[in-house]
């Protein structure tokens, strides 16, 4: 059995009448990357404010590296470093000194601090700029230093609130990256994001949060296949060659205003050369084919917008063959 | 934890203090970056004085009694650093209103860091910047000719005991102010009576000078017993009551502005 970063079990909160957390259970293994993904609202930023011990849950059992998050707050906080969603730099002061200061308050030596501040500092490319006050950092380099100053106590959690939201892409690729490294080195990070491709692209496992519920809970895999296969869209503009393209294709379904047949498959070429065979042999031509295979766009939608699985056509087209 | 853990780690006591001293370093390097918000603060004792030394000294010594425009520097000088210490209030009540709205003070609440360090190393460092307020205060009232020579070296320790101790009780006072304040507005007028007191005081003309009604509210308010106190210590009048009830007062007001605070401080951040 691995030991767990993070254990929750029917984690509950609501402000007022609003609940926002109904019941969450989670857990994450040490040394792996776990993304809660959501909507705006669903509750993500709460779910770190309560595992981080920043407010406390109505109900439920919590345990962060061990330790009981009720009984032993001050032991959770040793443990653990959180980014939130906006920047916790001290804007007065310079981002050198911000790194001290956080040295200072994990109670590091003087010499080993000021060590560790300009390595951090180094590693994220922040050198040039540590002399200058926070304030006037670009939204990159903010996002960069509250990073680093989470990283100065060695935390082995920790926890990040959409760490690339804002940012540009080239940043958020930097981001990535610094956070795949960080779990190299046996940190455990719970990630939210509400792009499923960073999810998709970082997460060892994906829990989707949806009304204040997990509704589903696996890898990037296990999700995808939670959504029927993909399929096949073939887009005619002239009406006659449709309505022999559908007579042919019988196990299509139709959409009579489109113009369009869909078809479903797994994306082969086998399949697709099958389909295309079909239609020359009618001699049809398609104006235009779509192959779409199903990604996390689908189950989060799939999850989240109704209790049963919409029609593959309402999501959007991965890829295009002409 | 075992007994070798423990004996390895520094107590917590020692951690408190270290915290609280690393927050007062913070507050204090806020402060010398940008001094202008401390010496802006400054500015309103300061024109008071020279206000009402230069333009209405010599009428307002004529309602005390003769003596001229000296006379009158000698009896506004105690009221006007005390004042000092409430202009420095309002600077703290809104600076601490807008550092809790700072994502730095969440992340200080999800670090194993003492909880109450964070408002300690507000309180110190304002308490330090209102002394070094009224130490400059006084030297512009040096300058423009108040002096207190008849003085005993001893009395000159509790003059300055005093100042700490009002600074200290109206710091708090101000923490509470700045914490139950939404923003930094809010703050600002939350912090104004600290402004508005000093005026309603023994500090421009003696409270016998004030209307019968109101004489028992100028007269008991926590500004007239230290500015009465302050006036015997460094001018040698009757002192009387007076000392008990600042004393009295400065006790209750930062016992009052440490439970409120720290009350504030506990509950969930929004």
């Amino acid at each position: 059995m691995t030991d767990l970063a993070i254990a929750a079990n029917g984690l509950r909160k609501s402000y007022g009448d609003r609940t926002v957390l109904d019941g969450v259970d989670l857990a994450v293994p040490e040394g792996t990357i776990f993304s809660l993904l959501g909507p705006n609202g669903a509750g993500k930023t709460t779910a770190v404010k309560i595992l981080s011990t920043l407010v406390a849950a109505d109900a439920g059992d919590v345990r962060v590296a061990g330790h009981d998050l009720s009984a032993d707050p001050q032991a959770v906080r040793a443990a653990i470093g959180v980014t939130g969603q906006f920047s916790a730099v001290d804007g007065l002061i310079t981002g050198e000194e911000n790194m001290l200061l956080m040295a200072d308050l994990n109670h590091l030596p003087k010499a080993e601090g000021r060590r560790v501040a300009a390595e951090l500092l180094e590693r994220f490319d922040l050198a040039d700029a540590a002399r200058k006050p926070a304030s006037t950092y670009s939204g990159g380099m903010k996002r960069r230093l509250d990073i680093a100053m989470t990283l100065v106590g060695g935390p082995r959690i920790i926890f990040l609130d959409e760490p690339t939201t804002g940012l540009d892409p080239r940043s958020r690729h930097n981001m990535w990256q610094i956070i795949r490294e960080l779990v190299t080195g046996g940190v455990t990070v719970f990630l939210t994001t509400q792009y499923l491709e960073e999810a998709d692209e970082l997460a060892d496992r994906i829990a989707v949060l949806h009304e204040g519920r997990i509704a589903a809970e696996g890898t990037a895999e296990q999700l995808k296949r939670i959504v029927p296969g993909g399929h096949v869209r073939l887009r005619f503009t002239d009406p006659a060659a449709y309505r022999t393209a559908a007579a042919a294709l019988t196990e299509a379904s139709r959409d009579d205003d489109a113009l369009a047949l869909q078809l479903p498959s797994d994306g082969t070429q086998r399949e697709l050369r099958a389909i295309l065979d079909h239609l020359d042999a009618v001699g049809i031509e398609a104006d235009e084919l779509t192959l779409h295979t199903p990604d996390l766009d689908d189950v989060f939608f799939a999850l989240t917008e109704a209790a049963v699985v919409p029609a593959p056509s309402a999501v959007p087209s991965k890829e295009t063959v002409r | 934890m075992s007994a070798v853990q423990a004996a390895a780690r520094p107590s917590r006591f020692s951690l408190a203090l270290r915290d609280s001293a690393t927050m007062v370093r913070r507050n204090l390097l806020h402060a010398r970056r940008y001094p202008s918000l401390t010496l802006n603060l400054l500015l309103t004792p300061v024109m008071l004085l020279l206000l009402f030394v230069y333009v209405f000294g010599d009428v307002m010594s004529a309602g005390l009694g003769g003596g001229g425009r000296s006379a009158y520097v000698a009896y506004l000088v105690p009221g006007l650093l005390l004042m000092t210490i409430g202009s420095t209030a309002v600077g703290t009540a809104v600076s601490v209103s807008m550092d809790m709205t700072e994502g730095i003070v969440a992340r200080f609440r999800t670090m194993a860091v003492h909880r109450g360090s964070v408002l300690v190393g507000h309180v110190v460092g304002s308490v330090l910047k209102a002394v070094l307020s009224v130490v400059v205060v006084g030297l512009v009232a040096v300058a423009i000719g108040f002096r207190s020579t008849d003085a005993t070296a001893l009395e000159w320790l509790a003059a300055f005991g005093l100042l700490v101790l009002f600074a200290t009780a109206l710091t708090w006072i101000a923490v509470g102010m700045g914490l139950g304040a939404p923003n930094a507005e809010a703050a600002s007028n939350n912090a104004t009576p600290l402004i508005l007191l000093p005026l309603l005081s023994s500090a421009f003309v003696p409270v016998e000078g004030m209307p019968g009604w109101f004489r028992p509210v100028a007269e008991y308010q926590p500004f007239t017993p230290a500015i009465e106190t302050l006036r015997g210590l460094l001018l040698g009048s009757e002192i009387g009551h007076n000392g008990w009830l600042a004393a009295g007062w400065c006790v209750a007001l930062t016992a009052l502005g440490y439970f409120w605070s720290a009350a504030s401080f506990a509950r969930d951040p929004k």
